[in-house]
């Protein structure tokens, strides 16, 4: 297939996509927490979030009120801050009030996305992540069709551990294989709750329910992340988890997932 | 003279761009239709509607109440409900809603296989969402609750063109992302005028049932201060509990197993 001399893709060296079929599950904590993450690896990373409905990634990273440029190539994406090592597109910079509803049918997202794919300059990436909206609609089309000519790394699978999230990412599985899409593993969130007070473990979600699910789907399980109010709380201010939070209950399985996609992409290259 | 020439412009525009709308139109036989919905993703949307709908039967046994789950990406309501299968046709070539508890019951789960996703394009949503409507023959209803999908999108546009709507409830966490779609949630029920009647607070706090401690996961009182904003009713507070996600993947809802539980 035709890719044009100076492709804005070109630069980045690996593509992830986050899906997984269930909502609320923390596609968003999860693309964002590893991008934290490979960036303390001394990695240079973008995040595409193409959740048109619900854009969750500005808010997390505390640059929702962030406007985005124009340059000859396209749309400059938002840097996270002065090092320049996160940076992110999202419907979010470019609505007029981040209240906003995006209340859009199936053809005005899909060229939206197209836009997002190839129009952004992103410059030289080690990775970049795409955040998906739950489900496998318009907006999953769309993305896996326009990211093809592009040979995407994979997909990561989150879930909670509860049954009916389970049966919407077998369900997510099958989108992949249908879609030539490779499953780079599946990452199990909220699993558990640890009281702070007299540290018994409560399994409110359930827990068990992704490892199984990977075991069966034959592909890799990636971790179990653990319900912690301070990623919540990160999150809702624009914190960066990774560095401050170091001994918290969530950090030892999201440095984990983000090694074995690092290990995953030496692998690969030798 | 020329505020009646601008009110005469404005309502030829509209009569203008309402040409080519699905016409709204009542289902017949059903008296109110309540949509449960969210904008974000995961906040309990099936969990509460299910709930809610079993309630509103124990409550009243004279009221017959129906339940559609208009995800068609997602059905949760078969596992909830614990029920499976295709739906018969009536001899008017209707499908007969799956029944249990009393509820008789829609979902797009009945008719495609469970590991079987839909991957579909908008177009094709609109047509599947007008049939579970439609093509089901629901009876006499005096509540049907639907259960939508998360977002802003294809299938909460045609449910809200195709059929009047008594009024929306929106649920919410109480953390920042969440409340953030929730108000894009209600903004989209003004711009297809259905009324919201309030948001329900779900996930607001845990109580360790060792020690009692209790912890706010997700935040604190996000939704209150969402609805003062938007000056809505809070329809309630539920507490995340181990209970109601266990008995809703067992499919047997907290409300018809636990009655006595604080859920």
């Amino acid at each position: 297939s035709f890719l044009p001399e100076r492709s804005n893709l070109a630069g980045v060296r690996h593509i992830l996509l986050v899906l997984s079929g269930k909502g609320g599950v923390g596609k968003s904590t999860i693309s964002t927490q590893l991008a934290l993450s490979l960036r303390h690896s001394g990695k240079k990373v973008g995040i595409l979030d193409v959740d048109l409905c619900g854009p969750s990634i500005p808010r997390m990273f505390r640059v929702q009120d962030s406007d985005v440029h124009q340059c000859d190539s396209g749309w400059v994406p938002v840097f996270v801050d002065q090092d320049k090592s996160i940076s992110l597109m999202s419907i979010g910079f470019l609505l007029e009030k981040p209240d906003d509803a995006v209340v859009w049918r199936g053809p005005k997202k899909n060229a939206l996305i197209k836009q997002f794919v190839t129009d952004v300059a992103w410059g030289d990436l080690d990775f970049l992540i795409v955040d998906t909206p739950p489900g496998t609609s318009d907006e999953h089309i769309s993305t896996v069709e326009a990211l093809r000519p592009y040979k995407p790394l994979g997909a990561i699978l989150v879930t909670t551990p509860q049954a009916v999230s389970v049966g919407d990412v077998r369900r997510e599985l099958t989108f992949c294989k249908k879609t030539g899409l490779r499953v780079l593993g599946i990452v199990e969130n909220m699993s558990g709750f640890v009281c702070p007070h007299c540290s018994e473990c409560t399994n409110i979600f359930s827990t068990g329910g992704g490892e199984e699910l990977a075991r069966h789907a034959g592909v890799p399980f990636l971790g179990s992340v653990p319900l912690d109010p301070q990623l919540s709380q990160s999150l809702e201010e624009g914190r960066d988890f990774i560095q401050e939070f170091p001994k918290s209950s969530a950090f030892p399985a999201l440095t984990h997932i983000a090694q074995q996609i690092l290990d995953g992409t030496l692998q690969r290259s030798s | 003279s020329s505020s009646s020439r601008d009110e005469a412009l404005r309502d030829k525009r509209a009569r203008i761009l309402s040409r080519g709308l699905p016409k709204q139109k009542p289902i017949e036989g059903v008296k109110q239709v309540v949509v449960f919905a969210s904008g974000k993703g995961g906040v309990g949307k099936s969990t509460t509607a299910v709930n809610i709908a079993l309630a509103l039967a124990a409550n009243d046994s004279t009221k017959e109440v129906g339940l559609l789950d208009a995800d068609i990406y997602g059905p949760s309501i078969p596992k909830m409900m614990s029920l499976k299968g295709n739906p018969e046709l009536t001899p008017k070539n209707l499908m007969r809603p799956l029944k249990n508890y009393g509820i008789a019951c829609m979902s797009m789960g009945f008719l495609v296989e469970e590991t079987a996703p839909v991957v579909w394009r908008g177009l094709m949503v609109m047509s599947a969402v007008e049939k579970l409507l439609r093509q089901v023959d629901w009876g006499q209803l005096d509540y049907l609750v639907i259960d939508m999908p998360p977002g802003t999108g294809d299938v909460q546009l045609s449910v809200s063109q195709n059929i009047p709507i008594a009024g929306a409830v929106i649920i919410s966490t109480p953390q920042d992302v969440a409340l953030l779609d929730a108000r894009k949630g209600a903004e989209m029920f003004r711009k297809v005028h259905v009324p919201v009647l309030g948001l329900v607070q779900n996930m607001s706090v845990f109580q360790c049932p060792k020690c009692k401690h209790e912890t706010h996961i997700f935040g604190a009182d996000g939704v209150r201060h969402l609805a003062k904003t938007l000056e809505l009713d809070i329809l309630g507070d539920i507490p995340l509990h181990v209970n109601i996600r266990e008995t809703c993947d067992s499919g047997q809802p907290v409300v018809i197993s636990q009655p006595q539980s604080n859920a």
